[in-house]
């Protein structure tokens, strides 16, 4: 079996089903909006701030404030995927056209994460840009320390985040399911993890808290994270390596 | 040629396909029979690698499924369930199979015009009937021109226009030289299309015939009389040396023989019959008797009718 054939046919595939379109749309159309809004409220509120709070601000990572929300409109486009071959029966023609179940899984993967890279990378940049325009003299440039690599991490993360939406639902199939917990974890546990002082230290080895560390530039004065924004981000590829590694596994040995 | 061998899946405790053994050869349609839930489904989805067997091994001319080189031009299916997203449209759909296995994008508008769907082709899945899904499904198995078909009830939720297309489009395609492999679970339906017989009860193999085979050896004539004068007419059978059977509820029957050599014994003896029929085993009776020990939910149609409150009465 030819990968390039099966890439192929899953281009063709996430092209013409509308939850592609409707779901990539919405990560960028609520990343930006609501970027642009927290950047245009932080520029306001800056002259009422402390001292300490002024040399914390952090301007690039404020313009992704975003992505909190515009990621779950990743992981629901990851998620719809995978869990849609599995929740209208296509996994059997799908895979009776390529009973070779790696090349059909990594070439769906590949296939969905360059997707989500361009529309990652394209919404990073614009989150960053439009933001920047909302925070006028408190602005950071492209240019300065640190910004062009919190720009471009903005964009892995957004694809990262849809990869590993994609390896849970491997393994979870339903499309219910794997939202039932992906949105709530994210969304919700994640954050209260990562700030309750008890389980911060665990918290920060989460996924989406290890690589968000990415598209900080400033880092905080009191700030002790055991990690750096590739380190971070390190952190997460490896949760989403496990996923997919798991998904895989199931995925050889069951029943279509 | 789909060759099993000892072909055997276990859900749990439960047998669902216990060691079959069969070869499915080319130029004929081999019918693949049984009750509901005699693990015909099973067994295809087996046959295309979609369920690993627990035992036993299938293959395709010769290699497992997995090892063909573009699959869907050895072999095509029609499987039972709707195995399509049905916001995507008929030619996306047949495009993506297509494309993965290496197949020209004017063979998918070829298949297309074959089942007829070639004005819809550009429309959602989901606003399809029953009968153009079941069209949606032949295309797709025909979409690589492959050597062996298989159709896992193609004819459920069919009009009878729907049903005479798929059973001359089988047998167009044994013309051609090619297998063609088709379960059911009416006798009827296999008799008008089947050439050779697979059939199968709880997952084992009960017969594997040529369809003619199973006509001889199932078919049985005999004559049906009822008369009110039994036993003069059973003495004067005898006296003829004519077999006769009683079968309950006043009734005889004798195998074989002509109904007009009876009514003149009759007459000649003026019994009074009220019933001379000559009777034909239907081969729907002979499947029936053939699973009978092997359906997998019988109509327990004598079992005690439970009351309300009988658990409740028993108390604890």
């Amino acid at each position: 079996m030819a990968a390039a054939q099966v890439i192929r046919s899953e281009w063709t595939k996430i092209r013409s089903v509308a939850s592609t379109v409707w779901t990539l749309s919405l990560a960028v159309v609520v990343t930006l909006a609501l970027g642009m809004l927290i950047s245009a409220l932080s520029k306001n509120e800056f002259d009422k701030m402390s001292a300490r709070d002024r040399t914390d601000f952090d301007p690039t990572f404020i313009s992704f404030a975003g992505m909190s929300l515009g990621q779950l409109a990743m992981i629901v486009f990851g998620v719809l995927v995978v869990s849609n071959e599995y929740s209208t029966g296509m996994i059997r023609s799908s895979l009776a056209a390529v009973p070779q179940r790696g090349t059909f899984l990594f070439s769906k993967i590949a296939v969905a994460t360059g997707l989500a890279l361009v529309v990652g990378m394209a919404t990073s940049f614009a989150a960053f840009f439009l933001g920047q325009a909302m925070l006028g003299e408190h602005r950071a440039h492209i240019s300065d320390t640190g910004v062009l690599r919190a720009v471009l991490g903005g964009g892995l993360y957004m694809t990262l985040i849809a990869m590993f939406s994609m390896g849970v639902a491997v393994m979870l199939r339903s499309p219910m399911l794997s939202l039932g917990i992906l949105m709530p974890f994210f969304f919700l546990i994640s954050n209260i993890l990562g700030n309750v002082d008890a389980t911060k230290k665990v918290g920060r080895f989460l996924p989406d808290q290890a690589g968000s560390k990415i598209m900080q530039v400033v880092t905080p004065v009191d700030d002790d994270t055991p990690y750096g924004p590739w380190g971070g981000l390190g952190i997460m590829a490896l949760w989403v390596l496990v996923v997919i590694a798991g998904g895989y596994a199931l995925l050889k040995k069951r029943d279509a | 040629m789909i060759e099993l061998e000892g072909l055997t899946k276990r859900y749990g405790e439960k047998l669902a396909v216990n060691n079959l053994t069969f070869a499915v050869r080319p130029g004929i349609v081999t019918g693949f029979l049984g009750p509901n839930g005699a693990g015909k489904s099973t067994t295809m989805r087996m046959i295309l690698g979609l369920d690993r067997p627990t035992a036993g091994d299938v293959r395709i001319d010769g290699k497992h499924y997995d090892r063909l080189k573009d699959p869907l031009t050895y072999i095509g299916a029609l499987l039972e369930a709707k195995a399509w997203h049905p916001g995507r449209s008929a030619y996306n759909h047949l495009l993506c199979l297509a494309q993965s296995n290496g197949i020209p994008a004017s063979r998918v508008r070829e298949v297309l015009e074959t089942v007829g769907l070639s004005g819809v082709a550009r429309k959602k899945t989901k606003g399809f009937s029953m009968g153009m899904g079941q069209r949606l499904g032949i295309a797709a198995a025909l979409l690589g021109d492959p050597r062996i078909v298989m159709f896992d009830e193609p004819v459920n939720g069919l009009d009878p226009e729907g049903i005479h297309w798929i059973r001359t489009l089988m047998k167009s395609l044994a013309a051609q030289g090619r297998t063609v492999f088709v379960s059911s679970h009416l006798m009827s339906e296999m008799a008008l299309t089947a050439d050779h017989l697979v059939v199968i009860g709880q997952g084992r193999l009960l017969a594997d015939t040529s369809m003619a085979d199973f006509i001889a050896q199932n078919s049985r004539s005999y004559i049906r009389i009822r008369t009110p004068q039994r036993e003069r007419l059973l003495d004067v059978l005898h006296g003829a040396g004519i077999t006769v059977v009683e079968t309950g509820g006043g009734m005889l029957e004798v195998d074989g023989g002509k109904p007009e050599r009876i009514g003149e014994l009759a007459a000649q003896h003026q019994i009074v019959l009220h019933e001379l029929s000559p009777q034909q085993a239907s081969l729907e009776e002979a499947f029936m008797r053939l699973t009978a020990e092997s359906v997998e939910y019988h109509a327990h149609a004598d079992a005690p009718a439970r009351q309300w409150g009988d658990d409740w009465q028993k108390g604890s």
